[in-house]
Protein backbone atom coordinates (compact mmCIF):
# COMPACT_ATOMS: atom_id res chain seq x y z
CA UNK A 1 0.00 0.00 0.00
CA UNK A 2 1.45 3.48 -1.18
CA UNK A 3 1.29 6.21 1.37
CA UNK A 4 1.78 9.64 0.80
CA UNK A 5 2.40 12.51 3.22
CA UNK A 6 0.15 14.99 1.44
CA UNK A 7 -1.72 12.95 -0.81
CA UNK A 8 -4.13 15.46 -2.32
CA UNK A 9 -1.18 17.48 -4.02
CA UNK A 10 0.92 14.36 -4.43
CA UNK A 11 -1.98 12.45 -6.48
CA UNK A 12 -3.21 15.45 -8.28
CA UNK A 13 -4.92 15.73 -11.34
CA UNK A 14 -2.94 17.12 -14.25
CA UNK A 15 -5.48 19.35 -15.42
CA UNK A 16 -5.94 20.44 -11.39
CA UNK A 17 -2.13 20.88 -10.88
CA UNK A 18 -1.85 23.18 -14.13
CA UNK A 19 -3.98 25.30 -13.19
CA UNK A 20 -2.49 25.68 -9.86
CA UNK A 21 1.09 25.83 -11.79
CA UNK A 22 -0.62 28.86 -14.10
CA UNK A 23 -1.86 30.85 -10.85
CA UNK A 24 1.26 30.45 -8.89
CA UNK A 25 3.31 31.34 -11.65
CA UNK A 26 1.29 34.58 -12.29
CA UNK A 27 1.76 35.70 -9.03
CA UNK A 28 5.54 34.90 -8.33
CA UNK A 29 6.95 36.22 -11.69
CA UNK A 30 4.49 39.77 -10.16
CA UNK A 31 6.36 39.41 -6.90
CA UNK A 32 9.93 39.01 -8.87
CA UNK A 33 9.28 41.93 -10.84
CA UNK A 34 8.48 43.96 -7.95
CA UNK A 35 11.42 42.45 -5.64
CA UNK A 36 13.93 41.52 -7.37
CA UNK A 37 15.70 44.35 -9.55
CA UNK A 38 18.05 42.08 -10.74
CA UNK A 39 15.88 39.84 -12.70
CA UNK A 40 13.61 42.93 -14.10
CA UNK A 41 16.53 44.19 -15.43
CA UNK A 42 16.86 40.70 -17.75
CA UNK A 43 13.26 40.64 -18.34
CA UNK A 44 13.63 44.57 -19.64
CA UNK A 45 16.50 43.61 -21.40
CA UNK A 46 14.22 41.14 -23.08
CA UNK A 47 11.05 43.00 -23.23
CA UNK A 48 9.10 41.28 -21.04
CA UNK A 49 6.86 42.56 -18.57
CA UNK A 50 4.47 40.35 -15.93
CA UNK A 51 1.46 41.06 -18.24
CA UNK A 52 3.13 38.98 -21.08
CA UNK A 53 2.92 35.80 -18.41
CA UNK A 54 -0.33 34.75 -18.35
CA UNK A 55 -0.01 30.91 -17.95
CA UNK A 56 3.06 28.38 -17.38
CA UNK A 57 2.80 28.16 -21.47
CA UNK A 58 4.09 31.65 -21.31
CA UNK A 59 6.85 30.06 -19.79
CA UNK A 60 9.77 29.39 -22.34
CA UNK A 61 9.21 34.07 -22.64
CA UNK A 62 11.38 33.96 -19.71
CA UNK A 63 14.97 35.16 -19.18
CA UNK A 64 17.20 31.93 -17.77
CA UNK A 65 19.35 32.50 -14.53
CA UNK A 66 22.50 30.96 -14.23
CA UNK A 67 25.22 30.02 -11.47
CA UNK A 68 27.13 33.18 -12.66
CA UNK A 69 23.83 34.97 -12.31
CA UNK A 70 24.05 34.12 -8.82
CA UNK A 71 27.35 34.74 -8.12
CA UNK A 72 27.18 37.97 -10.45
CA UNK A 73 24.49 38.85 -7.66
CA UNK A 74 26.04 38.17 -4.08
CA UNK A 75 25.61 38.07 -1.92
CA UNK A 76 21.79 40.21 -1.76
CA UNK A 77 21.35 40.50 -5.19
CA UNK A 78 18.52 37.89 -5.66
CA UNK A 79 17.15 38.46 -2.16
CA UNK A 80 13.24 39.11 -3.05
CA UNK A 81 12.17 40.27 0.40
CA UNK A 82 12.88 42.67 3.15
CA UNK A 83 15.81 41.36 6.05
CA UNK A 84 13.30 40.86 8.57
CA UNK A 85 11.58 38.75 7.01
CA UNK A 86 14.20 36.43 5.74
CA UNK A 87 15.39 33.97 8.73
CA UNK A 88 18.13 31.33 7.02
CA UNK A 89 20.57 31.20 4.59
CA UNK A 90 22.18 28.10 3.31
CA UNK A 91 25.04 27.95 0.87
CA UNK A 92 26.95 25.71 -1.82
CA UNK A 93 29.91 23.91 -0.95
CA UNK A 94 31.93 26.12 -3.26
CA UNK A 95 33.69 23.33 -5.19
CA UNK A 96 33.12 24.84 -8.77
CA UNK A 97 33.96 28.36 -7.30
CA UNK A 98 32.64 31.12 -5.62
CA UNK A 99 29.94 30.42 -2.95
CA UNK A 100 25.92 30.48 -3.71
CA UNK A 101 24.25 32.08 -0.62
CA UNK A 102 20.39 31.35 -0.77
CA UNK A 103 17.98 32.64 1.81
CA UNK A 104 14.30 31.14 3.35
CA UNK A 105 11.23 32.69 5.10
CA UNK A 106 10.08 30.71 7.53
CA UNK A 107 6.90 29.66 4.88
CA UNK A 108 10.05 28.77 2.19
CA UNK A 109 11.98 26.66 5.12
CA UNK A 110 7.99 24.85 5.87
CA UNK A 111 7.68 24.33 2.00
CA UNK A 112 11.43 23.00 1.37
CA UNK A 113 10.66 20.45 5.11
CA UNK A 114 7.21 19.47 3.88
CA UNK A 115 9.28 18.55 0.09
CA UNK A 116 12.02 16.26 2.25
CA UNK A 117 8.63 14.51 4.20
CA UNK A 118 7.30 13.42 1.33
CA UNK A 119 10.54 12.21 0.17
CA UNK A 120 10.38 10.05 3.48
CA UNK A 121 7.13 8.72 3.08
CA UNK A 122 7.79 7.88 -0.12
CA UNK A 123 10.12 5.63 0.96
CA UNK A 124 8.01 3.99 3.44
CA UNK A 125 8.24 6.04 6.96
CA UNK A 126 5.94 6.54 9.64
CA UNK A 127 5.95 8.63 12.97
CA UNK A 128 7.17 4.91 14.01
CA UNK A 129 10.58 5.09 12.41
CA UNK A 130 13.75 6.18 13.80
CA UNK A 131 15.25 8.22 11.27
CA UNK A 132 19.51 9.06 11.26
CA UNK A 133 20.10 12.19 9.48
CA UNK A 134 24.09 11.60 8.59
CA UNK A 135 23.72 14.44 6.01
CA UNK A 136 26.19 17.45 7.02
CA UNK A 137 24.25 19.79 8.86
CA UNK A 138 25.38 23.57 8.82
CA UNK A 139 25.47 25.59 5.54
CA UNK A 140 25.12 22.40 3.74
CA UNK A 141 21.32 21.75 3.10
CA UNK A 142 21.56 18.25 3.38
CA UNK A 143 21.32 17.76 7.06
CA UNK A 144 18.75 20.60 7.60
CA UNK A 145 16.25 19.59 4.99
CA UNK A 146 16.52 15.78 6.06
CA UNK A 147 15.89 16.71 9.47
CA UNK A 148 13.30 19.50 8.97
CA UNK A 149 11.26 16.29 6.97
CA UNK A 150 12.29 13.78 9.93
CA UNK A 151 10.45 15.99 12.09
CA UNK A 152 7.40 17.02 9.99
CA UNK A 153 6.41 13.25 9.29
CA UNK A 154 7.10 12.41 12.97
CA UNK A 155 10.25 9.73 12.77
CA UNK A 156 12.42 10.19 15.76
CA UNK A 157 15.35 12.09 14.65
CA UNK A 158 19.11 11.39 15.43
CA UNK A 159 21.10 14.18 13.99
CA UNK A 160 24.49 12.69 13.94
CA UNK A 161 25.15 15.03 11.18
CA UNK A 162 28.24 13.74 9.18
CA UNK A 163 31.78 12.11 10.30
CA UNK A 164 32.34 9.65 13.36
CA UNK A 165 31.75 6.72 11.69
CA UNK A 166 32.25 4.33 14.44
CA UNK A 167 29.60 6.56 16.41
CA UNK A 168 27.16 7.18 13.68
CA UNK A 169 27.38 2.93 13.79
CA UNK A 170 26.68 2.60 17.14
CA UNK A 171 23.55 4.97 17.04
CA UNK A 172 22.07 2.87 14.13
CA UNK A 173 22.50 -0.47 16.32
CA UNK A 174 21.51 1.00 19.89
CA UNK A 175 18.83 3.05 18.61
CA UNK A 176 17.26 0.92 15.67
CA UNK A 177 17.57 3.03 13.32
CA UNK A 178 15.53 1.96 10.17
CA UNK A 179 16.17 5.04 7.52
CA UNK A 180 19.69 6.45 6.80
CA UNK A 181 20.22 9.85 5.02
CA UNK A 182 23.43 10.21 3.67
CA UNK A 183 25.55 10.68 0.52
CA UNK A 184 25.59 7.54 -1.65
CA UNK A 185 29.58 7.88 -0.76
CA UNK A 186 28.98 7.41 1.97
CA UNK A 187 26.39 5.22 2.86
CA UNK A 188 28.58 2.78 0.90
CA UNK A 189 31.49 3.35 3.32
CA UNK A 190 28.89 2.90 5.69
CA UNK A 191 28.46 -0.46 4.69
CA UNK A 192 31.51 -1.83 4.10
CA UNK A 193 32.71 -0.43 7.78
CA UNK A 194 29.62 -2.54 9.09
CA UNK A 195 30.42 -5.85 6.80
CA UNK A 196 34.16 -5.39 8.22
CA UNK A 197 32.71 -5.35 11.79
CA UNK A 198 30.88 -8.41 10.96
CA UNK A 199 27.76 -7.16 10.22
CA UNK A 200 25.24 -8.90 8.05
CA UNK A 201 22.49 -7.46 5.83
CA UNK A 202 20.03 -8.65 8.04
CA UNK A 203 21.77 -7.47 11.38
CA UNK A 204 21.39 -3.82 10.33
CA UNK A 205 18.29 -2.41 11.78
CA UNK A 206 17.58 -0.43 8.99
CA UNK A 207 15.01 -0.75 6.13
CA UNK A 208 15.50 2.30 3.64
CA UNK A 209 18.20 4.87 2.90
CA UNK A 210 17.48 8.48 0.93
CA UNK A 211 20.82 9.13 -0.56
CA UNK A 212 21.93 12.41 -2.76
CA UNK A 213 23.25 15.32 -2.82
CA UNK A 214 25.98 13.54 -5.91
CA UNK A 215 25.54 11.27 -8.86
CA UNK A 216 25.46 7.47 -8.20
CA UNK A 217 25.16 4.84 -10.47
CA UNK A 218 22.53 2.42 -10.88
CA UNK A 219 24.94 -0.03 -10.07
CA UNK A 220 26.02 1.43 -6.88
CA UNK A 221 22.14 1.38 -5.53
CA UNK A 222 22.16 -2.76 -5.96
CA UNK A 223 25.55 -2.73 -3.95
CA UNK A 224 24.14 -0.61 -1.15
CA UNK A 225 21.03 -2.03 -0.74
CA UNK A 226 22.69 -5.53 -0.87
CA UNK A 227 25.39 -4.53 1.66
CA UNK A 228 23.18 -2.77 4.30
CA UNK A 229 19.79 -4.99 3.67
CA UNK A 230 18.15 -2.28 2.44
CA UNK A 231 15.73 -0.19 -0.10
CA UNK A 232 17.73 2.65 -0.95
CA UNK A 233 15.53 5.79 -2.65
CA UNK A 234 17.76 8.91 -5.03
CA UNK A 235 17.09 12.38 -3.80
CA UNK A 236 17.64 15.94 -5.82
CA UNK A 237 17.92 19.10 -4.99
CA UNK A 238 19.68 22.55 -5.41
CA UNK A 239 20.76 24.91 -2.62
CA UNK A 240 19.30 27.44 -4.74
CA UNK A 241 16.01 26.12 -5.20
CA UNK A 242 15.25 25.09 -1.63
CA UNK A 243 17.90 21.72 -0.66
CA UNK A 244 17.02 18.27 -1.49
CA UNK A 245 13.60 17.52 -2.05
CA UNK A 246 13.17 19.28 -5.14
CA UNK A 247 12.85 15.61 -6.26
CA UNK A 248 12.00 12.21 -5.01
CA UNK A 249 12.35 8.54 -5.64
CA UNK A 250 9.02 6.47 -5.37
CA UNK A 251 8.63 2.80 -4.26
CA UNK A 252 8.77 2.39 -7.86
CA UNK A 253 12.73 3.56 -7.68
CA UNK A 254 12.38 4.39 -11.00
CA UNK A 255 13.04 8.03 -11.75
CA UNK A 256 12.18 11.14 -9.10
CA UNK A 257 8.83 12.89 -8.60
CA UNK A 258 9.56 16.60 -8.71
CA UNK A 259 7.14 18.35 -7.00
CA UNK A 260 5.39 20.16 -9.21
CA UNK A 261 3.43 21.96 -6.60
CA UNK A 262 6.56 24.20 -5.87
CA UNK A 263 8.48 23.62 -9.23
CA UNK A 264 8.27 23.60 -12.98
CA UNK A 265 10.69 21.58 -14.47
CA UNK A 266 11.41 22.21 -18.33
CA UNK A 267 14.41 20.74 -20.39
CA UNK A 268 16.30 23.10 -22.63
CA UNK A 269 19.15 22.39 -25.36
CA UNK A 270 22.26 23.39 -23.44
CA UNK A 271 23.71 25.34 -26.31
CA UNK A 272 20.25 26.61 -27.98
CA UNK A 273 18.21 27.90 -24.73
CA UNK A 274 15.22 26.11 -26.35
CA UNK A 275 12.67 24.20 -24.96
CA UNK A 276 12.82 20.58 -25.68
CA UNK A 277 9.89 17.93 -25.40
CA UNK A 278 9.56 15.06 -23.19
CA UNK A 279 11.70 12.42 -22.81
CA UNK A 280 14.39 14.21 -24.66
CA UNK A 281 18.15 14.80 -23.07
CA UNK A 282 18.97 18.16 -22.39
CA UNK A 283 19.22 20.54 -19.63
CA UNK A 284 17.52 20.94 -16.21
CA UNK A 285 16.09 24.26 -15.85
CA UNK A 286 13.23 25.04 -12.57
CA UNK A 287 11.17 27.80 -11.92
CA UNK A 288 10.28 28.04 -8.11
CA UNK A 289 6.79 28.79 -8.00
CA UNK A 290 6.46 29.33 -3.91
CA UNK A 291 10.18 30.22 -3.15
CA UNK A 292 9.48 34.14 -1.14
CA UNK A 293 13.32 34.89 0.00
CA UNK A 294 15.33 33.46 -3.25
CA UNK A 295 12.27 33.36 -5.98
CA UNK A 296 14.50 31.91 -8.91
CA UNK A 297 12.94 31.77 -12.63
CA UNK A 298 13.97 29.54 -15.03
CA UNK A 299 17.07 28.63 -12.77
CA UNK A 300 19.65 26.45 -15.29
CA UNK A 301 20.89 23.33 -13.08
CA UNK A 302 23.37 22.17 -15.06
CA UNK A 303 22.13 18.86 -14.75
CA UNK A 304 21.56 16.70 -17.67
CA UNK A 305 18.64 14.33 -17.78
CA UNK A 306 15.09 13.64 -19.00
CA UNK A 307 11.68 14.23 -17.90
CA UNK A 308 9.05 11.62 -18.09
CA UNK A 309 4.75 11.75 -17.91
CA UNK A 310 4.51 8.28 -18.04
CA UNK A 311 1.49 6.77 -15.42
CA UNK A 312 3.89 5.75 -12.12
CA UNK A 313 2.79 2.69 -10.89
CA UNK A 314 3.07 4.65 -7.03
CA UNK A 315 0.05 6.89 -7.76
CA UNK A 316 1.98 10.25 -8.19
CA UNK A 317 0.76 12.34 -10.54
CA UNK A 318 3.84 14.23 -10.82
CA UNK A 319 6.98 14.48 -13.29
CA UNK A 320 9.57 12.20 -13.50
CA UNK A 321 13.13 12.93 -13.70
CA UNK A 322 15.82 10.47 -14.47
CA UNK A 323 18.80 9.96 -12.65
CA UNK A 324 20.80 13.02 -14.17
CA UNK A 325 24.06 11.38 -15.40
CA UNK A 326 26.02 14.11 -13.61
CA UNK A 327 26.12 18.05 -13.41
CA UNK A 328 28.02 19.24 -16.51
CA UNK A 329 30.04 20.29 -14.27
CA UNK A 330 31.17 17.12 -13.39
CA UNK A 331 31.71 16.19 -16.87
CA UNK A 332 35.25 16.12 -18.25
CA UNK A 333 36.53 16.16 -21.97
CA UNK A 334 39.28 13.96 -22.34
CA UNK A 335 40.61 13.93 -26.03
CA UNK A 336 37.27 15.43 -26.94
CA UNK A 337 35.24 12.71 -25.64
CA UNK A 338 32.38 13.73 -22.92
CA UNK A 339 33.01 11.28 -19.87
CA UNK A 340 30.86 11.06 -17.13
CA UNK A 341 32.29 9.60 -13.22
CA UNK A 342 29.32 7.84 -12.73
CA UNK A 343 29.88 5.87 -15.98
CA UNK A 344 33.27 5.05 -14.91
CA UNK A 345 31.56 3.79 -11.68
CA UNK A 346 29.06 1.99 -13.61
CA UNK A 347 31.91 -0.31 -15.17
CA UNK A 348 33.87 -1.13 -12.40
CA UNK A 349 31.11 -2.39 -10.27
CA UNK A 350 29.81 -4.37 -13.18
CA UNK A 351 33.45 -6.00 -13.33
CA UNK A 352 33.41 -6.98 -9.26
CA UNK A 353 35.17 -3.82 -7.57
CA UNK A 354 33.91 -1.48 -4.98
CA UNK A 355 32.96 1.93 -5.99
CA UNK A 356 36.30 2.91 -3.95
CA UNK A 357 38.07 4.65 -6.82
CA UNK A 358 39.58 7.70 -7.85
CA UNK A 359 39.98 9.31 -11.51
CA UNK A 360 43.58 11.10 -12.36
CA UNK A 361 42.87 13.04 -15.59
CA UNK A 362 46.35 14.67 -16.80
CA UNK A 363 47.75 16.02 -20.18
CA UNK A 364 51.07 14.53 -21.16
CA UNK A 365 52.71 15.48 -24.70
CA UNK A 366 49.70 17.45 -25.69
CA UNK A 367 47.61 14.59 -24.66
CA UNK A 368 45.17 13.83 -21.98
CA UNK A 369 45.70 10.62 -20.03
CA UNK A 370 42.87 8.63 -18.09
CA UNK A 371 44.06 7.06 -15.04
CA UNK A 372 41.00 5.16 -12.92
CA UNK A 373 42.80 4.28 -10.00
CA UNK A 374 40.54 0.99 -7.80
CA UNK A 375 41.97 -0.48 -5.19
CA UNK A 376 42.55 -4.46 -5.32
CA UNK A 377 40.36 -6.76 -2.97
CA UNK A 378 41.25 -9.89 -1.51
CA UNK A 379 38.89 -11.69 -3.82
CA UNK A 380 40.78 -10.07 -6.77
CA UNK A 381 44.34 -11.26 -5.76
CA UNK A 382 46.31 -13.81 -6.54
CA UNK A 383 49.75 -14.81 -6.72
CA UNK A 384 49.44 -15.21 -10.57
CA UNK A 385 49.98 -11.94 -12.44
CA UNK A 386 48.83 -13.70 -15.66
CA UNK A 387 45.82 -13.55 -14.41
CA UNK A 388 45.52 -10.14 -12.16
CA UNK A 389 47.07 -8.76 -15.94
CA UNK A 390 44.07 -10.11 -17.39
CA UNK A 391 41.26 -8.57 -15.43
CA UNK A 392 42.85 -5.30 -15.67
CA UNK A 393 42.71 -5.95 -19.05
CA UNK A 394 39.21 -6.53 -19.03
CA UNK A 395 38.61 -3.82 -17.08
CA UNK A 396 40.47 -1.55 -19.66
CA UNK A 397 38.13 -2.91 -22.43
CA UNK A 398 35.05 -2.13 -20.43
CA UNK A 399 36.23 1.29 -19.90
CA UNK A 400 36.70 1.57 -23.47
CA UNK A 401 33.39 0.08 -24.61
CA UNK A 402 31.60 2.24 -22.67
CA UNK A 403 33.47 5.78 -22.98
CA UNK A 404 34.72 5.31 -26.35
CA UNK A 405 38.39 5.78 -24.92
CA UNK A 406 41.26 4.58 -23.48
CA UNK A 407 42.13 4.38 -20.22
CA UNK A 408 44.89 2.87 -18.03
CA UNK A 409 43.99 1.29 -14.51
CA UNK A 410 46.12 1.23 -11.58
CA UNK A 411 45.57 -1.22 -8.99
CA UNK A 412 46.10 0.35 -5.85
CA UNK A 413 46.43 -1.25 -2.08
CA UNK A 414 43.19 -1.23 -0.13
CA UNK A 415 41.98 1.69 1.94
CA UNK A 416 44.17 3.89 -0.17
CA UNK A 417 41.65 6.09 -1.72
CA UNK A 418 39.99 8.40 0.87
CA UNK A 419 36.69 7.53 2.00
CA UNK A 420 34.71 10.33 1.94
CA UNK A 421 31.92 11.63 4.92
CA UNK A 422 30.00 13.56 2.12
CA UNK A 423 30.43 14.34 -1.37
CA UNK A 424 33.43 11.95 -2.57
CA UNK A 425 35.95 13.41 -4.48
CA UNK A 426 36.06 11.18 -7.33
CA UNK A 427 37.94 13.77 -10.34
CA UNK A 428 41.34 15.40 -9.91
CA UNK A 429 42.06 17.03 -12.94
CA UNK A 430 45.54 17.75 -13.27
CA UNK A 431 45.23 19.56 -16.52
CA UNK A 432 46.70 22.92 -16.84
CA UNK A 433 44.11 24.45 -19.93
CA UNK B 1 55.23 -31.70 1.45
CA UNK B 2 54.49 -28.29 0.18
CA UNK B 3 55.26 -25.54 2.16
CA UNK B 4 53.12 -22.23 2.60
CA UNK B 5 54.35 -18.84 0.84
CA UNK B 6 52.90 -15.63 1.11
CA UNK B 7 52.18 -13.45 -1.28
CA UNK B 8 51.13 -9.88 -0.85
CA UNK B 9 50.12 -7.52 -3.48
CA UNK B 10 52.17 -4.44 -3.46
CA UNK B 11 51.18 -1.10 -5.48
CA UNK B 12 53.75 0.17 -7.73
CA UNK B 13 54.67 3.37 -5.38
CA UNK B 14 57.66 3.97 -3.63
CA UNK B 15 58.60 3.06 0.05
CA UNK B 16 55.47 0.33 -0.46
CA UNK B 17 57.87 -2.70 -0.46
CA UNK B 18 59.79 -0.86 3.31
CA UNK B 19 56.21 -0.39 4.27
CA UNK B 20 55.43 -4.08 4.29
CA UNK B 21 58.77 -5.32 5.25
CA UNK B 22 59.09 -2.60 8.33
CA UNK B 23 55.75 -3.93 9.58
CA UNK B 24 57.42 -7.61 9.61
CA UNK B 25 60.13 -6.25 11.89
CA UNK B 26 58.86 -4.84 13.57
CA UNK B 27 56.58 -8.24 14.86
CA UNK B 28 59.99 -9.78 14.54
CA UNK B 29 58.88 -12.08 12.00
CA UNK B 30 62.10 -13.79 10.26
CA UNK B 31 61.89 -13.77 6.19
CA UNK B 32 64.01 -17.02 5.36
CA UNK B 33 63.57 -16.04 1.42
CA UNK B 34 62.07 -13.12 -0.35
CA UNK B 35 61.52 -12.93 -4.21
CA UNK B 36 59.98 -9.81 -6.34
CA UNK B 37 57.54 -9.83 -9.21
CA UNK B 38 57.46 -6.71 -10.73
CA UNK B 39 55.02 -5.41 -13.82
CA UNK B 40 54.84 -2.09 -14.86
CA UNK B 41 51.43 -1.36 -12.69
CA UNK B 42 51.88 -3.37 -9.70
CA UNK B 43 54.17 -6.03 -8.00
CA UNK B 44 54.12 -8.88 -5.79
CA UNK B 45 56.40 -9.77 -3.05
CA UNK B 46 56.13 -13.80 -2.47
CA UNK B 47 58.08 -14.58 1.02
CA UNK B 48 58.74 -17.53 3.11
CA UNK B 49 58.20 -16.86 6.59
CA UNK B 50 59.00 -18.56 9.86
CA UNK B 51 55.32 -18.13 10.97
CA UNK B 52 52.80 -17.63 7.66
CA UNK B 53 49.62 -17.74 9.86
CA UNK B 54 50.97 -14.59 11.97
CA UNK B 55 52.51 -12.41 8.91
CA UNK B 56 49.13 -12.86 6.85
CA UNK B 57 46.80 -11.65 9.63
CA UNK B 58 49.34 -8.45 10.67
CA UNK B 59 49.20 -8.01 6.74
CA UNK B 60 45.62 -7.70 6.36
CA UNK B 61 44.88 -5.64 9.61
CA UNK B 62 47.54 -3.15 8.03
CA UNK B 63 45.04 -3.44 4.94
CA UNK B 64 47.69 -5.04 2.85
CA UNK B 65 46.09 -8.40 0.77
CA UNK B 66 48.14 -10.93 1.27
CA UNK B 67 47.28 -14.75 0.12
CA UNK B 68 48.70 -18.07 1.02
CA UNK B 69 50.10 -20.18 -2.31
CA UNK B 70 51.71 -23.70 -2.01
CA UNK B 71 55.38 -23.96 -3.04
CA UNK B 72 57.51 -26.58 -3.55
CA UNK B 73 61.10 -26.85 -1.41
CA UNK B 74 64.46 -28.89 -2.51
CA UNK B 75 67.75 -28.45 -1.00
CA UNK B 76 70.76 -29.41 -3.74
CA UNK B 77 74.23 -29.76 -3.40
CA UNK B 78 75.59 -25.80 -3.35
CA UNK B 79 78.30 -27.23 -6.18
CA UNK B 80 78.08 -26.61 -10.46
CA UNK B 81 75.16 -28.64 -11.56
CA UNK B 82 73.27 -29.29 -8.79
CA UNK B 83 70.55 -27.34 -9.90
CA UNK B 84 70.77 -28.95 -13.16
CA UNK B 85 70.39 -32.73 -11.63
CA UNK B 86 67.20 -31.15 -10.15
CA UNK B 87 65.97 -29.87 -12.91
CA UNK B 88 65.92 -32.88 -15.02
CA UNK B 89 64.05 -34.54 -12.56
CA UNK B 90 61.32 -32.46 -12.78
CA UNK B 91 61.63 -32.32 -16.72
CA UNK B 92 61.33 -36.59 -16.70
CA UNK B 93 58.17 -35.94 -14.26
CA UNK B 94 56.68 -33.64 -17.17
CA UNK B 95 56.35 -30.91 -13.76
CA UNK B 96 55.93 -27.37 -15.49
CA UNK B 97 57.83 -24.92 -13.30
CA UNK B 98 55.80 -21.37 -13.22
CA UNK B 99 58.46 -20.14 -11.27
CA UNK B 100 61.22 -20.09 -8.96
CA UNK B 101 63.49 -19.21 -6.65
CA UNK B 102 66.78 -19.23 -4.62
CA UNK B 103 68.35 -19.11 -1.02
CA UNK B 104 71.49 -19.99 0.57
CA UNK B 105 70.54 -20.57 4.87
CA UNK B 106 73.24 -20.97 7.54
CA UNK B 107 74.65 -23.90 6.59
CA UNK B 108 78.53 -23.49 6.16
CA UNK B 109 77.74 -23.52 2.22
CA UNK B 110 76.78 -27.20 1.61
CA UNK B 111 73.45 -26.73 0.00
CA UNK B 112 71.14 -24.37 -1.77
CA UNK B 113 67.80 -24.36 -1.41
CA UNK B 114 65.17 -23.55 -4.06
CA UNK B 115 61.57 -22.68 -4.31
CA UNK B 116 59.33 -23.91 -7.19
CA UNK B 117 55.68 -22.70 -7.96
CA UNK B 118 54.50 -25.55 -10.21
CA UNK B 119 51.56 -26.20 -12.40
CA UNK B 120 48.62 -29.14 -10.24
CA UNK B 121 51.33 -28.61 -7.15
CA UNK B 122 49.53 -32.30 -5.74
CA UNK B 123 50.34 -34.45 -9.04
CA UNK B 124 53.87 -32.85 -9.97
CA UNK B 125 54.68 -33.60 -6.20
CA UNK B 126 53.80 -37.16 -6.36
CA UNK B 127 55.44 -37.28 -9.90
CA UNK B 128 58.71 -36.05 -8.20
CA UNK B 129 58.60 -38.24 -5.22
CA UNK B 130 57.86 -41.44 -7.10
CA UNK B 131 61.55 -40.58 -8.70
CA UNK B 132 63.22 -40.18 -5.46
CA UNK B 133 63.14 -36.95 -4.30
CA UNK B 134 61.77 -34.97 -0.94
CA UNK B 135 60.67 -31.49 -1.29
CA UNK B 136 61.74 -29.95 2.32
CA UNK B 137 58.67 -29.45 4.80
CA UNK B 138 57.92 -26.34 7.02
CA UNK B 139 60.11 -27.97 9.58
CA UNK B 140 62.74 -28.08 7.68
CA UNK B 141 63.55 -24.90 6.63
CA UNK B 142 62.99 -23.40 10.22
CA UNK B 143 65.97 -25.73 10.65
CA UNK B 144 68.45 -23.75 8.07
Amino acid sequence: MERYFQPEIECMPREEMIKLQNEKLVKQVRHVWDNVPYYRKKMEEKGVTPDDIKSIDDLHKLPFLSKADLREAYPYGLLGVPLKDAVRIQSTSGTTGKRVVAFYTQKDIDLWEECCARAIVAAGGTDEDVCQVSYGYGLFTGGPGLNGGSHKVGCLTIPTSSGNTDRQIMFINDLHATILCCTPSYAAYLGERMKEMGYGPNDIPLKAGIFGAEAWSEEMRQDIQNTLGIKAYDIYGLTELSGPGVSFECSAQKGMHVNEDHFIAEIIDPDTGEVLPDGTQGELVFTSLDKEAFPLLRYRTRDICTLSREKCTCGRTHVKMAKPRGRSDDMLIIRGVNVFPSQIETVLLNYGYAANYQIIVDRVNMTDTLDVQVEMTPEMFTDNIGEIEAKQKELVDGLKSMLGLKAKVTLVNPKSITRSEGKAVRVIDKRKI
Amino acid sequence: MSIKQISVFLENKPGRLDEMISLLAKKNIDIRALSLAETKDFGIARMIVDDAFETANLLRDNNLIANFTSVLAFAVPDEPGGLSKLLSVFTEAKVNIEYMYAFLGNNGGKHAYMIFRVSNTKESEKALVSRGLRPMTEEDISRI
